[in-house]
């Protein structure tokens, strides 16, 4: 009997190829001979006029094939990037150009494009082109972006890119006013940025004889990129393949699609009718791909006695950098997601989307959800603060009840369908990391620790994650002669082990052994309708899919067996490839064979095929293939669902703070998260190791420090401080809740963003608790927060 | 070694220069600027050592150097001669199966996109020689210089120790997803 | 990220080294390349030639005795790291050394060539300062031997002239009524502190040394001072700045705290010495 596969942690398939150094990341891909390398000449100032590009001096230098300026982009090439996301409330939504045409909007935006026999040289020749600028004033902050006392853009006044409002259960304004207890809050979270390890990386290869172009790129959206260029570059979608290779880290800054270079490194292989390849370095990374997470955030709540919300009413003001070409998907997630596991009462939110002259912001993993976690929970802290009350059990009174669900919050969610909760159990969460952390003797434990001259602090932050957004995915299933099982599915891979988890979705459902599966993904030559792989989707939509391939190739595969063994249907079983009748496991037939049968073949090439010619198969009184029939054991079909997953979790973590330097450490962190069906739990824990150590980052260490003419000060991993093992916690308590989804046939829901969502809050809340800054209010109303930043704020409350 | 340098394609002057990778004598015609990396990804093909910072800060392109772990992008080509390198693609047993150190991070699912991960491994197979039975501290302290952005290191610092067992001959943890038998209780389908 | 073009050296000897620093314009010494590689990946330096010491005979030598540590040019720093001998002779190079970076950087860093690099945010040139050690360097002109208070003449500037190369760096011995301490705060580990202390006692004299703190290794005499004072004593010859990791008030409180808790640690490890 076969083992169920789903909810194992089998070891990943992928990894056999990526220990051996087998892995073929951008970078790695042979396109043949006579490959040239590009740069970019980027722009060195954060708001400028171009008056001039000089390109005497690199024209001559030997290696150098090709020097792009906007003025060489023609058609579709010379238009504005495409605006991916439109929305209504996007009034004043603007992208750049390919090329910067005459004007550039932050330090990074690309200038001229330089083709050269290698990078060194093109780097060389990058050096030598003579850009001239008339430097106009930057605006640099969300503070300046709404002063506007300068403009990013001309024709956008205020530098309001959007304002949407949205309100559900009432005039939160008047409920505030008319509450027993009233507080207000100004918070504050910085820049950040998803920062792979990989960068940006885009090879082309134009086929004069296919007449088609060949891509592969480091894309979290194959089939985005597909369209795109085919749309620029004046070719039909036929004429273009995209193919991403292994993707060395998404996080979400490879969504946003076409990247200039995109699009510049097939029109210049076409051009030059040689392979062209692009691959950014990592200053390039930090000034020209995209950031995240700064917002800042005006908080009025009304609540009761028991610390029950009455009414939320929310301002927020959102840095979307240059140019908005995601739309306006972080805002609008961070003021539906806001919302968390409670019950807000009357709630309004309106938000800001406002330029800078700074890099463009697309989603980083959370996507919004963070800020908006940061502001809920901090308002959640300040009302336990107010009244007096353990933190937990004001949480407690505002949550959503297990008999509520589905939960319809009365908003739109960023796929456009009503803001609706699907499952979850939030009070039995809350028990279980209180037990993680054990909430209810800490405040002994803080005193003896105070007695021994030790700070040490616990914070708690809940959250919701909409997850497996739509519109849909799609999967192909193939059994070949061999009885190799061969999938694809057109969203991406960075590293979620979409070959080890879709490979256990087949293998449970379709019956043949996890060892023939071998899945494909991102390659639009064997899938061509996909989205992308963001919003935690992958394994609810392409899981979905992929389930749902697999049961129509199985479907087929038993009835063209009932036919051959002369059984029904409902008496056979597959049981690791082979089809036989329930209780006579000798009259079988192998998953392989059934695919011979499948095909009925005129020529015979070997013993399978010889088997499966025409003279052999099918009934000589009916055409070899029915009508209603298709030759081949495949199966292939799309999930689409009305709306979104919602997964949540809550975290907890104690910190311990140097009274004298102001280090912060952790002593212990703690997640409990409920995703939903579990496929692959040791999978689902390693998103939550990533999440959390992304979520430390976020919360103490990183930040974009931008000075006011719009330099970054710290484009490097010098000075933009990703953890390394020695500023994570040692060891991560992780504890599983799972509410199935009534959404898909499987019960999953997303678990990818999960670990990064609730750090600045939780962290904020710690930090607090350790340093009892309370007496006028939140202390800590700005992330992250650096050991410097903290003892900064002892001096401001004389708490040294 | 370097012999007199000449004018390459570009004019600019090259070296022959030769390296010694995974045992393997290669001869090789640079620029003095070329880093190693280059060198062991685009002149000899050696794409397993992966380039993330160009500045030594990531250590993803961590090579053997004599033995002893070194960032290949701070290191030109031209000076990485007379001594032996070992890349990613070295760690390998002969008959092809994952050394001790590949094989742990397998069964601890010490890697997610695997970017990273080869630096991981020379930098691990290195500190292992040297203290072949780490404490727990020192299994931490051993990637101290390595960043990785996917795995939150809890699962690297395993594999470090079950590669430490490996090496001596020793089997995994319990039950498949080894490390991950007290996980999967925890998590397991209700 | 790629260097422009240079001429690349590779001498055998040290005259041959330094002939060639004296007849190539703008050349560079390189030896492990660990500072040097990446300010030319960045195209913040770009000399036209550089000269790699590192198949120089004679500069690899290290050798600890009473009188103290002699690393050779192109000792590395895990080697020196490694040294019992060292340790024994000198344990504020030991202890310093273990804050530099990362293992893998240390296996190709060589700790002479962090102290002519001169960064103030480095741990070694604040060491050789703080312990009043040496430079050895040989130029056109000959041999000589530089003071760690003559060496240090300006931000990542030493006073070694272009055709000079430095073959080794000396450490006194720690005296045997004498003690020393190191602690830095960085906000990485391994990463360049935001502060650094180095101490040195012994019974007539406290010598501090900072790191990180002014734009040049700094070293303050706080004799007679109370370790709990003789921070916020040092800051009068201090100027703290602020930056993107630290405020200047924050790099102050670091080096209060700091320059006690190591000022106690020199004097507990001279007691520990056996010194009244």
């Amino acid at each position: 009997m076969t083992i169920k596969l789903m909810g194992q942690g089998v070891q990943r398939v992928e990894d056999q190829r990526l220990l051996r150094g087998q892995g073929a990341y951008t970078d790695d891909i042979d396109v043949g001979p006579g490959l040239l390398h590009a740069a970019v000449v980027r722009s060195p100032h954060a708001h400028a006029r171009i008056v001039d590009i000089d390109l005497d001096a690199v024209l001559d230098v030997e290696g150098v094939h090709a020097v792009l300026t906007y003025d060489d982009l023609t058609g579709p090439m010379a238009e504005p990037l495409p605006l991916l996301i439109p929305h209504p409330a996007l009034t004043h939504g603007r992208t750049q150009y390919a090329l910067a045409k005459d004007e550039v909007n932050y330090v990074g935006e690309a200038v001229a494009f330089v083709v050269a026999t290698d990078r060194y040289v093109a780097e060389d020749a990058v050096g030598k082109v003579k850009v001239t600028y008339d430097v106009l004033p930057a605006v640099v902050g969300i503070e300046a972006a709404r002063a506007a006392e300068h403009l990013v853009h001309d024709d956008v006044p205020g530098n309001l890119g959007a304002r949407l409002e949205q309100q559900t259960g009432g005039d939160a304004p008047a409920v505030v006013a008319a509450a027993p207890h009233r507080l207000s809050l100004d918070l504050d979270i910085e820049r950040s940025a998803c920062m792979p390890l990989e960068g940006r990386g885009t090879v082309a290869r134009w086929e004069p004889a296919l007449d088609r172009l060949q891509l592969w790129t480091s894309t979290q959206s194959s089939t985005g990129v597909r369209a795109a260029v085919a749309v620029k570059l004046g070719l039909d979608l036929g004429q273009v393949d995209v193919i991403t290779p292994d993707v060395g880290g998404g996080f979400g800054v490879k969504i946003n699609h076409p990247w200039p270079e995109e699009l510049l490194v097939p029109y210049a292989a076409r051009a030059l009718g040689r392979p062209v390849k692009f691959v950014e370095d990592r200053r390039e990374h930090f000034i020209s791909s995209a950031h995240e997470r700064g917002q800042v955030q005006h908080v009025e709540v009304g609540f009761d006695d028991d610390g029950r919300l009455l009414g939320l009413d929310v301002e927020l003001w959102h840095d979307h950098g240059a140019y908005t070409p995601y739309g306006l998907i972080v805002p609008i997630i961070t003021s539906t997601q806001l919302l968390g596991p409670y019950k807000p009462g009357a709630y309004r939110v309106v938000f800001h989307s406002l330029y800078t002259n700074t890099v463009i912001v697309t989603p980083y993993r959370g996507a919004g959800r963070p800020q908006g976690c940061y502001a809920m929970e901090r308002t959640m802290d300040a009302i336990a603060q107010h009244l007096g009350k353990d933190r937990a059990e004001v949480r407690r009174v505002n949550l959503i009840q297990p008999d509520e669900f589905p939960y319809e919050h009365g908003l739109v969610f960023q796929d456009g369908r009503p803001l609706t909760y699907d499952s979850g159990d939030y009070p039995a969460m809350l028990d279980k990391i209180k037990a993680l952390v054990d909430w209810d003797t800490f405040g002994e434990r803080q005193r003896q620790a105070a007695a021994e001259g030790r700070r040490i602090g616990l914070g708690l932050a809940c959250y919701v994650e909409g997850t497996g957004v739509g519109p849909y995915e799609g999967a192909h299933v193939h059994v070949e002669t061999t009885g190799k099982v061969k999938v694809a599915t057109g969203l991406t891979s960075q590293g979620q082990g979409h070959q080890t988890v879709f490979a256990q979705l087949v293998a449970d459902e379709l019956g043949c052994r996890f060892s023939d599966v071998e899945v494909v993904t991102g390659d639009t030559r064997r899938m061509p309708y996909a989205v992308g792989t963001f919003a935690s989707r992958a394994a609810v939509m392409s899981g979905s899919a992929v389930h749902l391939a697999a049961r129509r190739a199985k479907e087929k595969a038993l009835r063209i067996a009932a036919d051959a063994l002369e059984a029904s249907e409902d008496d056979l079983q597959i049981v690791d490839g082979v089809v036989s009748v329930k209780g006579a496991p000798e009259v079988s037939l192998d998953l392989g064979t059934i695919s011979v049968l499948s095909n009925p073949l005129r020529y015979a090439f070997d013993e399978a095929s010889k088997r499966a010619t025409q003279f052999q198969v099918g009934d000589p009184g009916k055409p070899p293939v029915a009508e209603d029939d298709e030759p081949g054991l495949e199966g292939r079909d799309f999930y689409s669902p009305e709306r979104a997953t919602f997964a949540s979790g809550m975290h907890a973590v104690i910190v311990e703070t140097d009274p004298e330097t102001a280090e912060i450490r952790i002593l212990q962190y703690a997640v409990v998260h409920d995703c939903g069906t579990l496929i692959n739990p040791m999978i689902v824990e390693g998103q939550i190791h990533g999440g959390v150590a992304q979520g430390v980052g976020g919360a103490l260490y990183e930040r974009m420090a931008y000075d006011s003419s719009g330099q970054l000060l710290n484009a490097s991993f010098m000075d933009f401080l990703m953890p390394y093992v020695s500023e994570v916690p040692d060891g991560i308590d992780v504890d599983h809740l799972e509410t199935p989804s009534p959404l898909n046939p499987l019960g999953i829901k997303g678990a990818g963003e999960a670990g990064v969502i609730p750090s600045a809050a939780v962290f904020a809340a710690a930090i607090e608790d350790a340093e009892g800054l309370r007496e006028d209010g939140l202390a800590i109303t700005a992330m992250p927060i650096s050991p410097s930043e903290l003892f900064e704020l002892r001096l401001a409350h004389q708490n040294p | 070694m370097t012999v007199s340098a000449q004018t390459g394609e570009t004019g600019e002057a090259v070296h022959d220069v030769r390296l010694r990778v995974n045992g393997v004598v290669h001869d090789l015609r640079v620029p003095a600027r070329r880093l190693l990396s280059d060198a062991l990804r685009h002149d000899l093909g050696l794409t397993g050592t992966h380039v993330g910072c160009e500045h030594g800060v990531c250590g993803a392109c961590t090579v053997l150097v004599d033995g002893r772990s070194a960032r290949a992008c701070l290191m030109f080509a031209v000076a990485a001669v007379e001594v032996d390198i070992t890349t990613v693609e070295g760690l390998t047993r002969p008959d092809g199966s994952l050394g001790p150190v590949q094989q742990a991070f397998s069964e601890c699912h010490g890697l997610q996109c695997g970017f990273c991960t080869p630096g991981f491994l020379t930098t691990i197979t290195a500190g292992l020689e040297e203290n072949p039975d780490p404490t727990h501290e020192e299994a931490r302290d051993m990637i101290g210089g390595n960043l990785c952005r996917c795995t939150g290191y809890q699962n690297i610092v395993a594999a470090v120790e079950c590669a430490a067992v490996l090496r001596r001959g020793g089997s995994r943890g319990p039950g498949p997803g080894g490390p991950h038998a007290s996980i999967t209780e925890a998590g397991g389908p209700s | 990220m790629k260097p422009a073009p240079f001429a690349y050296h590779r001498p055998r000897t040290l005259d041959e080294a330094v002939a060639l620093l004296g007849s190539e314009p703008d050349a560079k010494v390189m030896a492990g390349g660990q500072s040097l590689v990446p300010l030319l990946t960045m195209r913040l330096a770009a000399p036209a030639t550089i000269v790699d010491i590192s198949a120089v005979e004679g500069l690899d030598t290290l050798t600890a005795d009473d009188g103290g540590v002699r690393i050779g040019a192109m000792v590395r720093h895990a080697d020196v790291l490694a040294s019992p001998d060292v340790r024994r002779v000198q344990p504020l190079v030991t202890a310093a050394l273990s804050h530099v970076a990362h293992p893998t950087i240390r296996n190709r860093g060589t700790t002479v060539g962090s102290i002519v690099h001169a960064d103030a945010a480095a741990e070694m040139p604040v060491v050789l300062a703080v312990l009043g050690g040496t430079v050895e360097v040989v130029g056109g002109a000959g041999r000589r031997t530089i003071a760690a208070a003559d060496l240090f003449v300006g931000p990542l500037e030493s006073s070694l002239a272009p055709d000079e190369v430095a073959t080794s760096a000396w450490f006194p011995a720690l005296a045997d009524d004498a003690g020393v301490g190191f602690a830095e705060l960085a906000r990485r580990h391994g990463d360049y502190a935001m502060v650094g202390v180095a101490a040195h006692v012994d019974a007539s004299s406290a010598r501090v040394g900072y790191l990180s703190v002014n734009d040049v290794p700094t070293v303050v005499d706080v004799t007679g001072v109370d370790a709990a004072d003789a921070g916020e004593a040092a800051l009068a010859h201090l100027e703290p700045g602020g930056d993107v990791h630290a405020s200047a008030a924050y790099r102050a409180q670091l080096v209060r705290v700091l320059t006690a808790r190591v000022l106690r640690e020199a004097h507990e490890d001279r007691q520990g010495r056996g010194a009244a």
